[in-house]
């Protein structure tokens, strides 16, 4: 039923707790949108889902995270196979140091997928997702690090999506953009989601208010609301809530 | 298309929807009146709950897209014409509503010819033409076509000013149906609102589209705006 669950997620950083007790469900082919002031736990919370807090020296996590109803954090889970299920996207674009068709094709071929043709294909399908074929198709060979900003962010959801993940976490996309990328990738979140499980952080409400279809508002470690985000913006149900979103504290 | 485009159309293509309504609302409406039908008109009187209910939906589509997007420019005034849009429409059905009231509690005796000398009928179809104009230029967001409404609605003042007179003339040769000629009254005065609520409905297509405000200007400089 769910994509995507936590329960009864604790999460520490050393002795300091960063996530308090957090139950969030979230439904296939929909974007999730985190939200709240710097500091609260949204991009922790977020790291969860592909283990990259499991980088951070000196973590630990309590409670059950599941996608597709299997406990991520049980013994015996491949971690690579769950970062190519679970994409990510973040703040700053990072594309690699080589070509714009090789940035694609990179996670195609560290998974060991030889075939020219095959990976040809698939490349060209990645970019054609983000509305980026036209820009690029006659520079493949080129560096990545001659795109634009927003370019290079869309290059790296392509990479992304290359290796057809299920769910893409998206940590702050847009918040080095300008903002004519910024409304390239966003209109791109809301193709994206008839086919992927997306969630998103971001720091501008109404950012979250445009591409979301639920959003969490966190507060110092603890997920204060979760609804539709129709909802939380029109009528959220706690004020502190109501208070951050209308811009009185945070 | 973005998000806020789709939203935009959505929010037309409903808007539409409840207009039409409406229209048929008021074509059932005349009908009812002229041939006294006590179905047609309870018909119409159930119906309004639908246009009702569109009203809610339409009110919370707009919020919604206020909350969530935060529309500027010729958005900002889509959603803003719309919301006042669906106002005037849910009032236009609680006319019609109330000209169905009417043919449900009329004695069938009621004098036909009091209709006639009115000039209610034709009233009546020059109420639904510039609904129905009104509609065709929210449709194709042609501001020419919103305009005509301003010279149409002459038609239903210059009725309604000599409704008066026409009445009462009747009134004296035929006391006997007095209550009727009254009721008839009442009609001819909501037709006039209906008149009223479409030249509000173009006003609010020409703040859309041209963001022009013709709110409180009089009829010759609204039709000079051109």
């Amino acid at each position: 039923m769910y994509k995507i669950e936590s329960k009864n997620v604790d999460f520490f950083y050393g002795p300091s707790q960063a996530l308090k007790n957090i139950n969030i469900a979230i439904k296939s082919n929909t974007v999730t949108a985190l939200i709240g002031p710097s500091g609260c736990g949204k991009s922790t919370y977020l790291r969860l889902f592909n283990r990259m807090n499991d980088l951070i020296d000196n973590t630990r996590i309590s409670g059950s995270v599941l996608i597709d109803d299997e406990d991520i954090y049980a013994k015996g889970i491949n971690v690579d196979s769950l970062r190519k299920k679970v994409g990510m996207v973040f703040q700053k674009p990072n594309p690699f140091p080589k070509t714009i068709f090789e940035n694609v094709a990179y996670g195609l071929r560290v998974n060991g997928i030889s075939d020219k043709k095959f990976i040809e294909e698939r490349v060209e399908t990645s970019i054609k997702q983000v509305a980026l074929w036209d820009e690029v198709k006659d520079k493949l060979k080129k560096s990545a690090f001659e795109l634009s900003g927003g370019q290079q962010q869309r290059l790296c959801i392509a990479r992304a999506l290359a290796i057809q993940p299920s769910v893409i976490l998206m940590d702050e996309p847009t918040s080095a953009l300008d903002p004519i990328s910024t409304a390239k990738i966003e209109a791109l979140i809301y193709e994206l989601k008839t086919k992927y499980t997306i969630v998103i952080v971001t720091h501008n409400m109404q950012q979250a208010g445009r591409v979301s279809d639920t959003t969490a508002f966190f507060y110092m470690g603890e997920l204060i609301e979760h609804d539709n985000t129709k909802t939380i913006f029109t009528n959220p149900k706690i004020e502190r809530t109501q208070n951050y979103i209308t811009g009185r504290f945070g | 298309m973005s998000h806020l485009d789709s939203e935009l159309q959505q929010l037309k293509a409903e808007t539409i929807k409840m207009w039409t309504l409406v229209n048929n609302q008021l074509r059932k409406g005349k009908e009812a009146l002229i041939n006294l039908d006590k179905d047609l008109a309870r018909e119409v009187i159930l119906s309004e709950r639908r246009v009702n209910a569109y009203e809610l939906k339409l009110d919370r589509d707009c919020e919604n897209i206020f909350a969530l997007f935060n529309p500027v420019a010729v958005d900002l005034r889509c959603v803003l014409a719309v919301l006042k849009i669906n106002n005037n429409l849910e009032r236009t059905g609680d006319i019609v509503e109330g000209i169905a009231k009417f043919v449900t509690n009329v004695d069938q005796n009621f004098d036909k010819q009091v209709l006639e000398i009115t000039r209610a009928v034709e009233m009546y179809e020059a109420a639904i033409n510039m609904m129905d104009d009104v509609l065709d230029a929210f449709d194709k967001e042609n501001t020419a076509i919103a305009r005509k409404v301003f010279l149409q609605d002459e038609l239903l003042d210059d009725i309604n000013l000599k409704a008066n007179a026409a009445i009462a003339a009747y009134i004296r040769s035929n006391p006997e149906n007095i209550e009727s000629a009254l009721y008839l009254l009442s009609i001819i005065r909501k037709l006039e609102r209906v008149g009223d609520q479409a030249k509000n409905m173009a006003e609010e297509i020409i703040f859309y589209i041209e963001a022009k405000v013709l709110k409180h200007r009089s009829k010759v400089e609204k039709q000079k705006n051109n």
